[in-house]
């Protein structure tokens, strides 16, 4: 018994007293434990309850459907279609490099690709899904499926592209759209246009009526677990689909001048009513196909666009600018009866050229047309005349009755791009070159060279106000606007112009319409009088025009004696052909302007198709028509 | 003197089995009943993967124990020794294996088991040094050069278990042999030293820490430093426990948990887990039950009339302290992450056989509280 408990006493005593002090700083411990559970969950606890709802609960946005663009018939123009994507999200940022290694394996995405994924879904915080690939395939979309255990938080997500069932044929009018970029926000503050899926119009009809087409998003309030994986919906608020449009162009009519100017190389027609300022066609070629900028352009077809001499990209009826030559023989008339510097009997003499101190001013016939009135000019396009008249009528004034006829300045068109051109004056050559204004500089304008620059759209509107008898017309493109297709409808045709008058003296206006009828009669395009076929036209479409061929490059004395035509020079230092029309000449409606570049002469390359657009314009008549409109709400 | 003084009678095994602290048993199947509930949640409302293995592995492991605690203590003296070499040579194994494989490493295959030597480590840290103080004298246990070899019996496993790395077990050991060292009688004045000398070693220590483990003692300090980050899994956790209120948000209701914002839900944050849907209330239910098991623990302690049980109960109710304080402490962002798990809640074998071995030892101690051992160094 000794052996065992001897000195044990002592020991035990020291034993009890210490684990008493050991238990006593453990019970010290374990309340503070409570304490701590005190602090947080009854203290804190409504910070936290909050936490965690911001951790469940996430917001997110439905992309509203953008509005379809139709011509005035209801033939769609812009469309969506259904577009699968790959989208991923990351665990803030945790075993990407994992995951898109694989999604490489599955869709080739090549070095640049894999590290914009990279850095998007490093960069993506707070779960919001990344894009992968747009516009899957089956197959590849059954492939991402099948490997779906291997990729942890990627997903198929159904989104909507654009479509632009008429490709080229109406690229520069309705254009296309893009990834949001930083300047497509500027004054914007539309959450939705942060969205990756998010698309925003570039150019064209899709730009200009951006914030319609748009639409408004709806949002959707989802529960998520931890890497960002919808668990079940709470709540959800409708958005509202963009507005569906009518554009004023005339599908078939477009497809008719694009038909037919496909023997040119490049070139723009404008068809505008003279009425109401409806665009009925814009063509520019050559074209491009906005779908290859919907699925996601590559850098060479990127490349080759831009570096096309036909410049495809370039809407050229609006931003395409040119020397209108001749055609704009009317400004000069209308400016010099308007001032009273000629009357309407008023005539000129033409021996073949002018001298203004040393310089020879010509004619483009040699020999002179000899005396002629105003009429008459128009009609055989004389130089001299217009030279004469432009000196009369002074170059303040001719700049003003320009201006008033649309030149050098933006219409109201709305599609983004559109130029100015250039309408010279005392002013703009001072401020522009530094130098004052010459008396040859007025000769030059006079006949719509030197300086001189407009855009097919300004001969067109130009053409158009001299038709209705002075009003100032505006172009438009946009027919009728709304956001359920029932209430989608063009409106009801009109016959009087609304836009205000220029006040130009109605008989100055007839005998500068009547000199437009002589040139297609007995003038410089009177090959025009009968149609392609030789057959005279029919009197309802009689039409109206005037010709014109602008020089690109200075023709020399020496070229002028050597007699070297046009043909024998390089595609780009041709002269470029135009011509403007209107018909029918009893009740102007339609007005056209056609520029072929480099077409070399305006009678004989442009008139043509001037005069087969204008009169299957007129026999089209699409102005009056609403039969043609297909109700779509039967879609 | 008579006989009957000298020697008491031996204990008929009826009397064994009415010694058993049924109370105690009762107290640590209510933990563990806890642990099954609360897996089950975690499981999203399902038995697998989780809660119903954890029942079968709590019935096998409570059958060991009984098996444990009706084994004389004279036997676990004898083998004290022989199962502390055995689990430092496994654990220097475990780190050889792990230098090899390149990464930590804190288990060995052997046969159809894997076994984690630094649990086996725990209970022989106690064992050995509760028959090494069971020999001493008290003034002897309270002389500097005596308190040399423990010294080494701890530091020896701790270090070792530090290479691995697993910082959570090394000082569970550390902290657990202090309290043994206390008790047994050593002066106050080597733990005063030992604590200076364990502040001037902290940058030595910061030196040798590996990366992450740094980063979690920072985040401990600073956890809004990196929220998605390093804090990422103390900030989630705060969430959840905080979100749960007095009463929680009701059984399978967690969201923190069942939408994954959890980490290691079903181990070392089971307690959140719990704690997220049954609130404070659930909380302290839960606390209490494991003071219980402390209280038992030193109950016992203080009643066995022979030095070497006293050390094996208070040894082992230190480990089942530092276990529930380490866990808890760090789910609520008290302490560092360090991985330890809630005992007898948290989802796993090995730690669940070491607990409730040293339960069967502890209970041991009361069935044999006076049996007569020698006093053998």
């Amino acid at each position: 018994m000794m052996r065992y408990r001897k000195g044990d006493g002592e020991r035990s005593s020291l034993f009890t007293r210490r684990s008493l002090l050991l238990g006593g700083a453990q019970a010290l411990l374990l309340s503070a434990l409570a304490g701590r559970l005190y602090q947080l969950q009854v203290v804190e606890t409504d910070r936290f309850t909050t936490q965690a709802e911001e951790n469940r609960i996430n917001l997110r946005l439905l992309p509203p459907s953008r509005g379809l663009i139709f011509d005035r018939g209801g033939q769609p123009l812009a469309v969506n279609r259904n577009n699968f994507r790959a989208m991923a999200t990351s665990d803030r940022g945790r075993g990407v490099e994992v995951v898109v290694e694989r999604l490489d394996s599955i869709f080739n995405l090549g070095e640049a690709e894999r590290n914009r994924l990279l850095r998007e879904l490093r960069r993506s915080r707070n779960a919001q899904p990344v894009v992968v690939r747009e516009n899957l395939g089956w197959e590849e979309v059954a492939r991402l499926e099948f490997n779906a255990p291997d990729l942890p938080g990627v997903f198929i997500d159904l989104g909507q592209t654009r479509d632009y069932p008429e490709g080229e044929l109406m690229s520069h009018i309705v254009g296309y759209t893009g990834r949001v970029a930083d300047e497509d926000l500027a004054g914007r503050d539309d959450p939705v246009l942060q969205l990756a899926t998010m698309r925003f119009g570039k150019k064209g009809v899709e730009r200009s009526l951006e914030d319609q087409l748009r639409g408004r998003a709806g949002a959707v309030q989802v529960e998520v677990n931890a890497v960002g994986r919808v668990v079940r919906e709470l709540d959800r608020t409708e958005g509202q689909p963009g507005a569906n449009t009518l554009l004023t162009i005339d599908l078939e009519l477009q497809r008719f001048v694009a038909e037919r100017m496909k023997e040119h190389q490049s070139g723009s027609v404008v068809v505008m009513d003279v009425v109401t300022g409806d665009i009925l066609a814009m063509v520019s070629t050559p074209g491009f196909d906005p779908n290859t900028f919907a699925r996601g352009i590559t850098q060479s077809e990127w490349r080759d666009l831009l570096d096309s001499p036909e410049r495809p990209l370039n809407n050229k009826s609006i931003a395409g600018v040119y020397p209108p030559g001749s055609t704009y023989k009317m400004v000069t008339a209308l400016a010099a009866l308007e001032s009273k510097a000629i009357d309407p009997w008023t005539r000129l003499p033409c021996n073949g050229f002018l001298e203004l101190g040393n310089i020879k001013f010509h004619c483009w016939l040699k020999g002179g047309h000899g005396s002629t009135n105003v009429v008459e000019a128009l009609a055989h396009s004389c130089d001299c005349f217009f030279y004469e008249a432009a000196r009369k009528a002074g170059i303040d004034r001719i700049a003003d009755m320009a201006n008033r006829l649309g030149f050098g300045r933006v219409s109201e068109l709305g599609l983004p791009g559109e130029s100015t051109g250039i309408q010279p004056s005392r002013s703009w050559k001072q401020e522009k070159l530094g130098k004052p204004w010459q008396h040859g500089d007025t000769f030059n304008l006079g006949i719509g060279q030197g300086y001189m620059a407009a855009t097919p759209l300004q001969l067109a509107i130009m053409t158009a106000r001299i038709a209705n008898g002075g009003y100032e017309v505006q172009p438009n493109l946009l027919l009728a606007s709304a956001t359920s297709r029932e209430e989608l409808a063009p409106p009801a045709p009109r016959d009087k112009p609304s836009a205000p008058s220029l006040r130009l003296n109605p008989q100055h206006l007839a005998m500068v319409r009547e000199g437009m009828v002589q040139v297609v009669q007995s003038g410089t395009a009177n090959h025009l009088r009968v149609d392609g076929n030789g057959k005279v036209i029919d009197p309802a479409y009689r039409f109206a025009g005037k010709t014109g061929t602008a020089q690109v490059k200075r023709i020399t004395e020496r070229e002028r004696d050597m007699g070297i035509t046009q043909a024998q020079l390089p595609w780009h230092l041709r002269h470029h052909a135009l011509f403007v029309c209107f018909g029918p000449v009893d009740n102007p409606r339609y007005a056209c302007a056609v520029i072929v570049e480099h077409g070399m002469a305006g009678g004989t390359t442009a008139g043509p198709i001037g005069r087969d657009v204008l009169i299957e314009t007129m026999k089209r008549d699409p102005s009056r028509r609403t039969e043609g409109f297909k109700k779509m709400a039967s879609r | 003197m008579s006989l009957a003084l000298d020697a008491p009678a031996p204990v008929g095994f009826a009397e064994k089995i009415w010694r058993i602290n049924w109370g105690l048993v009762l107290v640590l199947s209510a933990i563990a009943g806890v642990g099954v509930l609360a897996l089950y949640s975690a499981a999203g409302g399902r038995f697998e993967p989780w809660a119903a293995r954890h029942a079968v592995r709590y019935g096998a492991a409570l059958g060991l124990m009984l098996v444990v605690a009706l084994i004389h203590p004279k036997v676990w003296l004898a083998l004290a020794w022989p199962i502390y070499i055995v689990s430092m040579l496994l654990l220097v194994a475990v780190d050889v294996v792990g230098k090899i494989g390149m990464g930590a490493q804190r288990w060995l295959v052997i046969g159809p088991m894997q076994v984690q030597p630094s649990e086996i480590a725990k209970v022989a840290v106690i064992l050995v040094l509760a028959r090494y103080y069971h020999g001493l004298r008290k003034e002897e246990a309270s002389k500097f050069l005596y308190t040399l070899p423990p010294l080494a019996i701890i530091l020896a496993p701790v270090g070792l278990v530090m290479v691995q790395p697993d910082l959570g077990t090394a000082l569970m050991v550390l902290m657990g042999g202090a309290a043994l060292l206390f008790v047994a009688g050593v002066r106050l004045w080597m733990f005063l030293a030992a604590a200076v000398g364990a502040v001037a070693c902290l940058p030595i220590g910061w030196s040798l820490m590996h990366e992450y483990q740094r980063k979690r003692v920072l985040t401990f300090l600073d956890p809004d430093r990196d929220p998605l980050g390093a804090g990422y899994h103390i900030t989630q956790s705060k969430i959840a426990i905080g979100s749960g209120g007095l009463f929680g948000k009701g059984f399978l209701k967690g969201t923190q948990s069942s939408l994954n914002f959890l980490p290691e839900k079903q181990t070392d944050f089971i307690f959140t887990t719990f704690v997220e849907e049954w609130g404070m209330a659930g909380a302290m239910v839960l606390l209490a039950l494991f003071a219980l098991v402390l209280v038992w623990g030193f109950s016992i302690s203080l009643r066995c009339q022979h030095h070497f049980g006293r050390l094996v109960a208070l040894g082992v109710t230190a480990m089942m302290f530092l276990y529930v304080f380490i866990n808890t402490a760090m789910v609520m962002g008290l302490l560092p992450v360090v991985g330890v798990p809630l005992p007898l809640v948290s989802n796993g074998g090995t730690a669940m056989v070491s607990v409730m071995f040293a339960c069967g030892l502890l209970i041991g101690v009361n069935v044999y509280r006076d049996a007569q051992l020698p006093r053998t160094r």
